[in-house]
């Protein structure tokens, strides 16, 4: 450990530089899995510092439920022409109307399921071989214990009993045709990592991670944006309140919080006294005690 | 702040993810919410309070089983340090997974149930942190409550361990009596145990030097990448991307480029937008070189005045981690960083009975087998013996009819 010339932050930047790496050295078709949410925009800026002056070895592939929020896709479509790399879009409509998926019905509809249909479509259609993404070991009890390359099946299938060792930096990307694997290079990092690297590297977010004021209604006990895809009925008020997105995935997924935190600094230390970690604000996992294995052995991110 | 990364190694019955749970619960690094999911939980201790285990048991089938199978990753923070725990499994059935959790940490916590004092666990995940040469490891005395925090108890387990720990190269051992469940010594000092003088156990985590010199002379980088934009603006930039393994480059260092030999020296270090003067140990780096070589990925940037082995013929530990047997007539691929080549294990010294610490003879390794091989390779690799510089020490066995990671490989001499 480089305490003397490297601190925290230096040190899980360099990691994830090194994982990128070796995704780029190992694979013939990689890509880079970008939601618009904060942790795949730090894997952007981590891939600038991996790869340039080069180009990135990798598009961006976003997956789209068509329920994001605009301010999200207007910031990637900007980031994108900024870094000018580039963007493959996976529409879950197209998915709908291919009649690959069925859409949900009712008040808890959500188009989160159905993603990993579109996402596996759009794997197999490009020939990727190698996916990276933005999760983290801290965020939930399965993902503490996926390894950095997580080989998934034929059908994006994650076997947690059947993961390969993965021994000191050592990672093996060797796959059959047919598999992929999904690599996490900020898996050591936390939430509040995250933030404190976008504070020092000056990382430009959607402004929906900050304080703003906003239509919402109350679903299981939690703020939801007041949009369309949330299927609102006259038994929905709709309040108007100051809140912020701790985490931004889709809007019929992703729950607000009431903040008035729009600096870096107070969303910092909002997070750091924090009470509810950070996917409790997300309704997909609260279905059960294993919803995110169940989801991930089934193809999901 | 820097980081610590520790393993621990204990069975279920010794409390090991109670142990966890309790350094997560009292350092407050628990969530409102994980906190609820908890309590809504019906696995309770007999006590009826909250089971702290339930934690760190990611997968349904460890909650039905009561047992950890895989590294669980766990991580906490205090104003002291970031700490990253791999909770792993103690059932000799899981050694692979255990092993996979050691190779990246710096200190490992080894859990003694206080009423059973050294057992056969406790000698095999002692050998397997001997094994992977962890710099520090640090004994707990659990279940201290259990046995009325006698100190005579402390002391005659402190004296076994000691006397069984001579046959094994640990580094730094430190004692610390515990009670998990009850939460004694593990944040605040406990005033059942007056008797101890040392440190709680997070005051030890959050004090214990992880040092490494790393400056040396001992400079090693594989070349993951190489930067060739081949622009209009940039026709002729040529960088070799890849993290330093060990020591430091400086800015004119001379190197040589292994296996080929080639030599060069370093022109500039480049971090994106800055260009330091040295790349340390961890950094990950962009050098250029004076001359223009061959050089792509797999090969190693090396100090020309420090040179590590090269050498087609290695003697080395090896752990065995699949299930289906090592078999000596087939080529294996060995990945040693960026570096893969085919190889043969040439020879079967020894295997290691990893309870009683023996070496017995043996023609076989099956799934958690750990021994002596030699081994060959097809090209050269360019390694240093894993006691010494354990970052260049490594290396994993793949086997190429399946790509399974099947073994991992600790250099111990040359055997040319």
């Amino acid at each position: 450990m480089t305490k003397q010339y490297m601190d925290y932050l230096d040190q899980l930047e360099a990691e994830a530089i090194y994982i990128l790496r070796e995704v780029a050295g190992q694979f013939e078709k990689p890509a880079l899995l970008f939601s618009g949410g904060k942790d795949s925009i730090t894997l952007v800026r981590l891939a600038e510092k991996a790869f340039r002056p080069g180009k990135f070895p990798f598009p961006l592939v976003h997956i789209d439920t068509g329920h994001n929020f605009p301010e999200t896709i207007t910031f990637r479509d900007q980031l994108v022409e900024k870094i000018g790399e580039k963007l493959i879009v996976g529409y879950v409509q197209d998915s709908i109307d291919e009649g690959k998926v069925v859409e949900q019905t009712g008040k808890n509809a959500s188009r989160n399921a159905l993603q990993t249909v579109t996402l596996l479509d759009t794997i197999l259609k490009n020939k990727f071989d190698a996916c990276i993404g933005g999760a983290r070991r801290d965020e939930e009890k399965a993902r503490a214990k996926e390894r950095i390359f997580s080989i998934r099946d034929e059908f994006g299938q994650w076997d947690p009993k059947r993961q390969r060792p993965e021994l000191w930096n050592i990672f093996n990307g060797k796959i059959q045709k047919g598999e992929n694997v999904r690599v996490f290079p900020i898996s050591n990092w936390t939430e509040l990592d995250v933030w404190n690297y976008i504070k020092r590297e000056n990382i430009d977010l959607p402004s929906v991670y900050f304080s703003h004021e906003r239509e919402v209604i109350i679903r299981n006990n939690q703020l939801m944006a007041a949009a369309e895809c949330l299927n609102m009925d006259e038994e929905d008020t709709i309040y108007k309140k100051k809140v912020r997105f701790r985490t931004v995935g889709d809007m019929s997924c992703t729950a607000a919080i009431e903040s008035d935190a729009y600096l870096l600094d107070d969303i910092i230390e909002e997070i750091r006294t924090s009470k509810i970690s950070e996917r409790g604000a997300r309704l997909d996992d609260k279905v059960s005690e294993a919803a995110m294995e169940d989801r991930k052995k089934g193809g999901y991110f | 702040m820097d980081i610590l990364k520790f393993l621990t190694a204990g069975s279920v019955d010794d409390g090991k993810s109670t142990l966890i749970g309790r350094l997560l619960y009292d350092s407050e690094s628990i969530l409102a919410d994980q906190l609820e999911a908890l309590q809504a939980s019906n696995r309770k201790n007999d006590d009826g309070t909250i089971d702290l285990a339930i934690l760190t048991d990611g997968l349904k089938a460890e909650r039905e089983q009561g047992i950890t199978i895989d590294v669980a990753y766990k991580y906490f923070q205090t104003d002291k340090r970031k700490f990253i725990i791999a909770d792993t499994p103690g059932h000799i059935q899981y050694t692979r997974n255990m092993v996979t959790g050691a190779s990246t940490a710096d200190l490992a916590i080894i859990l003694v149930d206080a009423r059973n004092g050294v057992v056969e666990q406790t000698i095999r995940h002692s050998f397997l942190v001997s094994l992977l040469e962890l710099p520090h490891v640090v004994v707990c005395l659990n279940k201290m409550d259990m046995v009325n925090y006698d100190e005579d108890v402390y002391e005659k387990i402190k004296a076994d361990y000691k006397d069984m720990a001579k046959k094994l190269n640990l580094h730094e051992i430190t004692f610390i009596p515990v009670s998990a469940l009850k939460g004694d010594n593990i944040v605040n000092k406990s005033e059942n145990m007056p008797w101890y003088d040392g440190k709680s156990l997070l005051d030890h985590l959050e004090t214990v030097e992880v040092t490494e010199d790393e400056t040396s002379d001992h400079a090693r980088m594989p070349v993951q990448w190489v930067v060739r934009p081949q622009t209009e603006e940039l026709p002729d930039y040529r960088g070799y991307s890849g993290r330093v393994l060990s020591g430091a480059f400086r800015v004119n260092d001379p190197i040589t480029v292994l296996p080929s030999g080639f030599s060069s020296s370093i022109t500039k270090i480049e971090m994106f937008d800055k260009e330091p003067h040295a790349a340390v140990k961890g950094m990950s780096v962009t050098l250029h070189l004076k001359d223009n070589i061959d050089i792509s990925r797999g090969d190693m940037l090396v100090n020309s005045n420090y040179q590590p082995h090269i050498s087609q013929l290695i003697e080395s530990d090896l752990c065995w981690m699949d299930t289906r047997a090592l078999d000596t007539s087939v080529p294996y691929l060995v990945q040693q960083n960026s570096k893969v080549t085919k190889c043969k294990i040439q020879e079967i010294l020894y295997k290691v009975n990893i309870n009683t610490l023996e070496q017995v003879d043996a023609d076989k390794f099956q799934l958690n087998d750990i021994g002596r091989i030699i081994i060959k390779t097809a090209e050269p690799l360019a390694f240093d013996l894993f006691q010494e510089n354990n970052a260049n020490g490594g290396a994993i066995l793949i086997d190429s009819r399946t790509n399974l990671t099947v073994g991992a490989l600790m250099f111990r001499a040359n055997a040319e």
